[in-house]
């Protein structure tokens, strides 16, 4: 997307735009455009928080519970705690690597409003005590890259950055650094490892937890653009303003990138914990309800990696306890709707297969695994399915995230939700993320896997399970599946 | 002994700080912080991996090890590779959710693996077919199609992938970048696309590829030198020391029907930790070279040498002894040769012949009593943590490779600061501490500087002063753990320079202990058994302990001997009659190549006992073929003193013999009596009884079940002579000064014999630095001519910026240039001046 187009984000009344307030400004991404327009004036929460002791910044952030942004939700504030005392040097890292399929709204933030998330990234900075910055900005986003290089110059001039900054003893420098295009990269440990020039690949939680062990081996806080961008808004405001939007549990706003089968999809800055999913596909300001014509059949609430809901959980709200509660996540606030008219093999497929090319080849059950959902799946839409195949993507699943997959209530057939999150036989959760669409479809939709496999099941009249349609090639086949 | 070879059990270790776990129910004792795979192991609970290594950092990529572990917030499956042991914890190695999960790891592995073992190199001796035997479903449920490779491409000289089996282990690629240093294979692509991959014209060229095709858990890497040669069932094996340096890396010796068909490296926890250099583990090649002396040789009225009877061989030899004066007989070499065989030798020449004119180095080592009289330190010592090495030896990466691998270990792994004193960079230079590259000769010099804590006032060539600083300040801090390493960094340059540099750390460090880092296989042995003028077996002085020996022996040598400089030259003068070459080949080897030919041409009657003809044997009028490594029984004496059984596994060719049944023939054609009757057990009961450094080392104690790893001699200092630093005349007209140092791979005789590996030696050139090279206008490739006041050289020039400004680096036995002919060894250093042809 080009720069010029400036979808405006809207905010209901009442909200304040805590990080959307420049999105339609032409020249928010400037250091004049942000000093001068949106919901507060750039770089005075810098100014105010210089004049603070680190710890009070840090007992600021705790106490407004900025959750993270980025799919966990972790309190940033509480995260910050984590780096051990007296260990230096520290350094902030920010995770601008957003490739989570249906998730847009970091980029938005970076190519918008770039210096928000400077002004963010000094913050945090200052609060844990590091003196540089990474910003790891995913390879596909070159608009991004060039908007955030040419706002770092501005603000290195402007003596915003480098150091001494603001005429203190705070001195910080910023680097930014160009993903080379890996979705696993967006995993922190990936992210760390391809930084320091590696192949991006994940680091096992223990030992090597950022906080104690990140960068270089030093403690490393890595933080989500959005999480960073909410903190001068924050420091502009008060703590028991930026607790009046959202619910305790998870106050402020959150930007919501719809998309789908809705009439107006977007990026939307909403309230969390109290907007519902139904606010936000039929509200005028937001997706101003499903396409016309159709109607909702699930919906995905958090990213690619989350298992479905579907309209019985339409009215829950936006809160990510509650939402994990009720079998799925809110991730990093991609929510994409698909109607009737989905067929929802075809979107598992596509689906896996995003994971299936993402996984990074370092654990097993992953590498080989999702690529094997992947044919199982390919292989039922094109008419070769078995009926054993629906077992065997279910168990091929678990041997990938073992035990009951999270899942969401199913009423008329009197099910419970599972609660997130999944277990994992891999390090990272990229290879049970795509469990989650299987376990979604079948439960739900086993009809249409059945439909599948029997329509083009012409030959199979044996009830035995492996006499079926050959492969076209089954002779290699047979030979091959056999130890 | 088969349960050692190519066993990777978790290292040994004493528990210090021991926490009680629950393995399957039981209660078990733990190191605390240990990994949790080895502390299950270590209590009877296997649990089956593909890509952890005890020898290298876990990654936990394979899942297979996935267990159940609770730490006091629930079990959840972990890799047991990557989970330090904590009190309290609680595992189960086996429930059903491991099983599914561990079952559920071996489909996936197996389901893009090709599955052709009965193909495959490594069926039969395969972890991934041993573990689907052991664990997994019994059939695959995949009916896709599997991925396909071009099967198998070459990465290497000698190693070749097969990327369809490749399970993606990280092994590999973690050895070459971690444990060897050469980061030349890596992943590329993703998911299930990923593989194995050389950066585009650059091959695996590593020196220690080998151990990948070794710890390649399925058939994807092979090496060329035993594809298809056997099937691991039908190999018999024994366990043996590689003799293809002085290292002594542990080795299984693998034979099928009489032939030697591979090494593999053995997990020796006091030296290789498993690992081999490619020319060890393929040098077994030349045991079965087609151009093996198989008869003896005698020198024909045509000037040829043709095959003779032993019988008429050995009167010949024997006549030739009797005729000569005892002093008028030398004997040069014997390092290759066993223990026994070396004392042997030592008591014919000195005992029987009555000449002390013996060394087994040629010119290319230290004096034996540096070697043998400062006191010692083992590899582990010089490598523990803590540790300040002071290094002064050669380039380790080119010839004790793996002892570069142990250094760099620790340095990298365990803190141990590396002081390099080098004239020129090395392959450990990346992981010293400081490095300073010194102008040939200035060795003491700068020692003395370091020692005292400041440069001379007009300071020293190519020395920085910072980086002198930081390197003094090291070295006087490590008092009491410093270890110093000395050798040959070149051998255009007098031993006395190392050895006046190790007298002054020795005399202003008492603490200070030292390994010499001599490349030839068994030079320890040849010293420790006194083939080495002036000395008698056990370190004994000829001239103090000669008397004991004389009891034993019946006699000895009245005068301290020549060595082989001075036997060399004696001989260019006439004045040797008999000249008794031990598998030496003074022609090839010796750095002044003028003195060497005068020398071989002079001696009146050559006897050479060997296992090819070389150059030096090509002149001689006898030759002995004779029985090499694999091929005797006998014990080795690698550069830390650590002495290891060496075990036949086949017979020697045509009707070669042992060098030591060479010497009890003469003896008894002399008519005297070695001693010995059967075999070389005997020589060594002899030695071990009456030599006290030996006398831990006799036969019963190294076939204790707890000697698999050697035991060391004792390495308590000797008397020890300080050397006179050697007077260096000023700079001539000649501008530089050569370095002379060895690469892995030569034109040696062993390389040369062997198919896979002799195409690797380069061919010789000159290596200038930037600064010298830019004044001749010469860039890489130009031809340049080298002179020293002896002579001259033609080779291709490299800018190398290793190489120090006044310097020029030139290699040892190489095909195109021979430094040999500009060295003369009266000198101290050679100078010279380089020239565009």
């Amino acid at each position: 997307m080009i720069g010029t187009v400036t979808p405006a984000s809207k905010v209901a009344e009442g909200v304040p735009a805590v990080v959307s307030s420049r999105f339609g400004v032409p020249d928010g991404h400037t250091l004049a455009g942000y000093t001068s327009s949106g919901s507060y004036k750039g770089y005075e929460a810098l100014r105010q928080v210089l004049e603070m002791s680190p710890a009070q910044v840090s007992s600021v952030v705790k106490d407004a519970t900025v959750l993270g942004r980025g799919g966990a939700g972790f309190p940033a504030g509480v995260k910050w705690g984590f780096c051990p005392p007296g260990v230096w040097p520290r350094y902030i890292v920010v995770n601008g690597d957003e490739s989570e399929p249906g998730t847009y709204k970091d980029r938005l933030l970076m190519e918008r409003d770039p210096h928000q998330l400077i002004e963010g990234c000094l913050i945090a900075a200052y609060a844990i005590g590091a003196a540089q910055v990474f910003l790891y900005v995913r390879g596909e986003m070159p608009h991004a890259q060039e908007r955030i290089a040419a706002a770092l110059n501005e603000a290195y001039a402007a003596g915003l950055i480098g150091k001494n900054i603001l005429g203190t003893d705070f001195s910080v420098d910023i680097v930014l650094h160009w993903g080379a295009g890996a979705y696993i990269v967006g995993e922190e440990t990936a992210l760390i490892e391809s930084l320091e020039g590696n192949r991006g690949m994940p680091r096992l939680k223990p030992p090597f937890f950022p906080a104690a062990k990140g960068l270089y081996m030093a403690p490393t806080i890595v933080n989500n653009v959005e999480t960073l961008a909410n903190l001068p808004w924050l420091f502009n405001h008060s703590v028991e303003q930026y607790r009046s939007v959202g619910t305790e549990a998870s106050p402020g706003t959150r930007l919501i990138a719809l998309s789908g089968h809705v009439n107006n999809p977007g990026i939307f800055e909403v309230p969390q914990g109290t907007t519902t999913f139904r606010d936000l596909f039929e509200s005028e300001i937001y997706g101003n309800g499903i396409r016309t014509g159709h109607e909702l059949k699930m919906f995905i609430p958090g990213g690619a990696s989350a298992p479905w809901f579907f309209p019985e959980q339409i009215d829950l709200p936006l809160e990510g306890r509650l939402i994990g509660g009720q079998g799925s996540m809110l991730g990093s606030g991609a929510v994409v709707v698909m109607d009737e008219t989905t067929d929802a093999v075809r979107a598992a497929l596509r689906l896996v297969r995003f994971f299936a090319r993402e996984s990074c080849g370092k654990c097993t059950p992953c590498r080989e695994g999702t690529t094997w959902e992947e044919k199982i799946l390919q292989r039922i839409l094109d008419g070769h399915g078995r009926p054993s195949d629906i077992d065997l993507l279910l168990d091929v699943a678990d041997n990938i995230s073992p035990g009951p997959y999270p899942v969401a209530a199913d009423p008329s057939n009197d099910l419970e939700a599972i609660p997130f999150p999944p277990r994992q036989t891999t390090i990272c959760p990229l290879g049970p993320s795509s469990v989650a669409p299987i376990t979604s479809a079948i439960r739900r939709f086993r009809h249409e896997f059945e439909a599948k496999i029997v329509q083009r099941d012409l030959i199979s009249v044996s009830s035995e399970p492996f006499a079926e349609v050959p492969a076209q090639s089954s002779l290699s086949h047979e030979a091959a599946g056999h130890v | 002994m088969k349960q050692r070879a190519m066993s990777e059990k978790p290292r040994k270790i004493e528990i210090t700080d021991p926490v009680t776990i629950t393995v399957d129910g039981r209660e078990v004792t733990a190191q605390n912080g240990e990994l949790l795979i080895d502390a299950c192991e270590r209590n009877d609970a296997y649990i089956p991996r593909f890509c952890y290594h005890p020898r290298m950092n876990p990654v936990g990529m394979c899942r297979m090890c996935l267990v159940e572990v609770d730490t006091g917030r629930g079990p959840a499956l972990q890799p047991s590779c990557m989970i330090p042991v904590a009190a309290e914890m609680v595992v189960d190695t086996k429930n059903e959710q491991v099983s599914k999960a561990q079952d559920g790891i071996l489909e996936f592995l197996l389901a893009n693996h090709p599955l052709d073992c009965p193909v495959c190199d490594k069926g039969g001796e395969c972890p991934l077919q041993d573990q689907t035997m052991a664990y997994g479903p019994g059939e695959s449920r995949w009916v896709e199609e599997k991925r396909h490779y071009e099967k198998p491409i070459a990465i290497s000289e000698t190693v070749y992938l097969d990327r369809e089996r490749c399970i993606l282990c990280d092994r590999c690629t973690r050895f070459a970048k971690d444990v060897a240093g050469d980061p030349l294979i890596h992943f590329i692509d993703r998911g299930s696309n990923t593989e194995i991959a050389t950066f585009p014209d650059e091959p695996f060229s590593s020196y220690f590829s080998g151990n990948t095709v070794q710890i390649c858990p399925v058939g994807a890497l092979t090496a060329k030198p035993y594809r298809f040669r056997a099937r691991p069932w039908d190999l018999e094996e024994v366990e043996s020391t590689c003799t293809g340096c002085s290292v002594g890396c542990r080795i299984t010796v693998q034979s099928s029907r009489n032939q030697v068909l591979r090494f593999q490296g053995v997990d020796s926890d006091p030296v290789n930790w498993s690992w081999l250099c490619d020319k060890g583990r393929f040098g077994f090649e030349a045991i079965n070279s087609e151009e093996r002396l198989a008869e003896p040789l005698m020198l024909s009225s045509d000037g040829t040498l043709i095959p003779a009877r032993w019988a008429e061989a050995l009167n010949a030899a024997a006549d030739a002894i009797r005729a000569a004066d005892p002093t008028s007989v030398a004997v040069i070499g014997g390092a290759q040769l066993t223990n026994e065989s070396q004392y042997a030798w030592a008591k014919f020449a000195k005992g029987i012949i009555g000449t002390d004119h013996v060394d087994a180095q040629l010119g290319d080592g230290l004096a034996a009593e540096v070697v043998l009289g400062l006191p010692g330190a083992t590899i582990d010592q010089v490598c523990a943590p803590g540790s300040t090495v002071l290094y002064m030896g050669p380039d380790p990466k080119e010839e004790l490779s793996v002892l570069y691998i142990r250094l760099k270990h620790a340095a990298q792994e365990d803190g141990v600061q590396i002081i390099e004193l080098s004239p020129a960079a090395s392959g450990l230079s990346p992981y010293a501490s400081s490095s300073l590259h010194y102008r040939p000769a200035d060795l003491p010099k700068l020692v003395e500087a370091l020692l005292a804590g400041e440069l001379p006032d007009q300071g020293l060539p190519g020395i920085d002063a910072a980086e002198f600083t930081k390197a003094s300040q090291a070295l006087l801090a490590a008092e009491q753990n410093l270890h110093v390493v000395i050798g040959r960094a070149n051998l255009a340059e007098s031993a006395d320079c190392v050895a006046v540099a190790a007298s002054a750390v020795h005399q202003a460090v008492p603490g200070a202990t030292f390994l010499s880092a001599l490349r030839r296989a068994n030079l320890r042995g040849a010293l420790e058994a006194g083939l080495t003028p002036g000395m008698l077996p056990g370190r004994s002085s000829l001239a103090e302990h000669g008397q004991a020996w004389k009891e034993l022996w019946g006699s000895v040598p009245s005068t301290a001997g020549m060595d082989t400089t001075q036997i060399l030259q004696a001989a260019a003068a006439s004045k040797v009659d008999v000249l008794i070459l031990l598998g030496a080949d003074p022609l090839a080897d010796f750095a002044d190549r003028s003195l060497a030919r005068r020398g071989v041409a002079g001696a009146r009657t050559v006897i050479s006992l060997d296992r090819f003809l070389t150059a030096s044997t090509r002149q001689a009028d006898i030759v002995f073929p004779v029985a090499g490594f694999a091929e005797c029984e006998g014990t080795h004496t690698n550069l830390e003193g650590r002495v290891t059984r060496l075990n036949q596994k086949v017979t020697p060719p045509g009707t070669a013999r042992t060098d030591w049944m060479i010497a009890a023939e003469l003896a008894a054609l002399l008519g005297k009596d070695l001693g010995v009757e059967r075999d070389a057990h005997e020589l060594w009961d002899e030695l071990t009884a009456h030599s006290a450094v030996h006398s831990g080392v006799s036969s019963a104690a190294l076939d204790h079940p707890d000697a698999a790893d050697g035991l060391l001699l004792d390495l308590g200092p000797s008397p020890f002579v300080t050397p006179v630093a050697p007077h260096v005349a000023p700079q001539s007209s000649y501008s530089l000064r050569l370095i002379v140092n060895r690469t892995l791979y030569d034109q040696g005789t062993e390389i040369h014999h062997c198919d896979s590996s002799s195409a690797l030696a380069p061919t010789a050139s000159v290596r200038l630095s930037p600064a010298d090279a830019a004044p001749l206008g010469a860039e890489d490739g130009t031809q340049v001519t080298v002179s020293s006041p002896h002579g001259s050289i033609t080779a291709a020039l490299i800018v190398d910026s290793g190489v120090p400004k006044g310097s020029a680096v030139l290699r040892h036995n190489l095909e195109g240039a021979d430094p040999g002919l500009l060295i003369d060894s009266a000198d101290v250093v050679c100078e010279i001046r380089v020239e565009v042809s």
